[in-house]
């Protein structure tokens, strides 16, 4: 909590479906960090999430229909470019990701472009088993060697960017599973990005079920595997030259 | 038999002829239909020539070298509306992100465009 406050933030929450926990995540977040804009992007919600993120005091970004976190993401990143903000970060609607972090992992841009709270540093009780596991371990493993820094959690949705990181994510950030996360990551370290990792908590989800369904863990593996395969042989897109 | 199956093979170009003349179809996708079926024609009108192109071809059987050109055929095809089925998707993926960026400005500035999923009144 440096001189970072005096950097214009956005923070940006993709959410689908989310009307049962939408407004206490934007109230905590406001709470938590009451000089930082909120926008939420909603995903082609069929429920009432875009009115509850709107009464909570939230901008609110309605795409036409669903896209997937990642073009829920890249629009975000999109908006924060155009509205010239200085760093923007994603926090995850359903709660899981605790508003008190939001500084920790921004001050994480003090010494890299990409900042990435990641679960399984050190804190909090998060834990998970099977082929899941492995898979996290092994994108952990690759993406730390591609990157040249330690990272223990490359799916964590909790994560801040610079300005250059904005600017890399608008010209490259896929819509495909897994592609959001892993795909975009790789390519910003291809285009000579820095990325870090801060150690944070996650909690439970509030309302709904959890995305982590034990008879999808395989195919989550494989699906891991293919996505990081292809994502590490791509030729990386770049941002457009500057022309400001 | 034969005449049954060249008739089909004329209305299936009528049929792409006519699509494009209604502007239904893009001509880059139709050139490649009329000149398969132009191509169906000619070996419907000369049967013989498909038995010299197998053997020319070293396949036995003519009609394996139909059902291989065929199937190979097909094959390049499906894979050519995914390619543009891809990309189709990816910009409509970008459309709609713009509309969406737009559509917020305008609620920003006008009062006249209400948000969808407003408050009830």
């Amino acid at each position: 909590m440096t001189a970072s406050t005096d950097q214009r933030t956005l923070v940006i929450v993709p959410a689908w479906n989310e009307q049962a926990n939408i407004a206490s995540t934007v109230r905590e977040i406001r709470s938590a960090t009451p000089d930082f804009d909120v926008v939420v992007i909603d995903d082609g919600s069929t429920d009432h999430t875009a009115r509850e993120a709107r009464d909570a005091g939230a901008t609110v970004l309605q795409l036409p229909f669903n896209l997937g976190v990642g073009g829920a993401m890249r629009t975000g990143f999109r908006y924060a470019e155009r509205h010239d903000y200085d760093r923007a970060i994603q926090v995850d609607a359903d709660g899981q990701h605790d508003p008190a972090d939001i500084l920790r992992v921004l001050d994480g841009l003090e010494e890299a472009d990409i900042s990435i709270g990641a679960r399984f540093a050190e804190r909090g009780e998060y834990t998970v088993r099977g082929p899941r596991r492995w898979a996290m371990v092994l994108l952990a493993f690759v993406l730390s060697r591609i990157a040249r820094t330690k990272l223990t959690d490359v799916t964590s949705g909790f994560r801040a960017a610079n300005r250059r990181a904005i600017r890399q994510y608008v010209a490259y950030y896929p819509a495909e599973y897994l592609g959001d996360t892993i795909d975009s990551l790789v390519a910003a370290v291809h285009n000579g990005l820095t990325v870090t990792q801060v150690p944070v908590e996650m909690r439970q989800r509030r309302h709904g079920k959890p995305s982590q369904r034990p008879i999808g863990a395989m195919v989550y593996l494989f699906r891991s595997v293919f996505a990081l395969v292809f994502a590490v042989m791509r030729q990386p897109v770049a941002p457009r030259e500057e022309t400001l | 038999m034969i005449f049954v199956i060249t008739a089909m093979t004329v209305l299936f170009i009528a049929a792409v002829v006519l699509m494009l003349l209604r502007r239904q179809l893009q001509e880059k996708y139709a050139v490649l239909w009329i000149v398969v079926g132009v191509a169906m024609l000619v070996l419907e009108v000369s049967p013989p020539l498909l038995g010299w192109l197998a053997s020319v071809a070293g396949v036995q059987v003519p009609s394996n070298l139909l059902f291989f050109l065929g199937i190979t055929l097909l094959l390049g095809v499906s894979l050519h509306l995914s390619w543009e089925l891809s990309r189709a998707e990816d910009e409509i993926r970008r459309v709609a992100e713009e509309v969406t960026l737009l559509r917020a400005e305008m609620e920003r500035i006008t009062p006249d465009v209400a948000p969808t999923d407003a408050d009830d009144v």
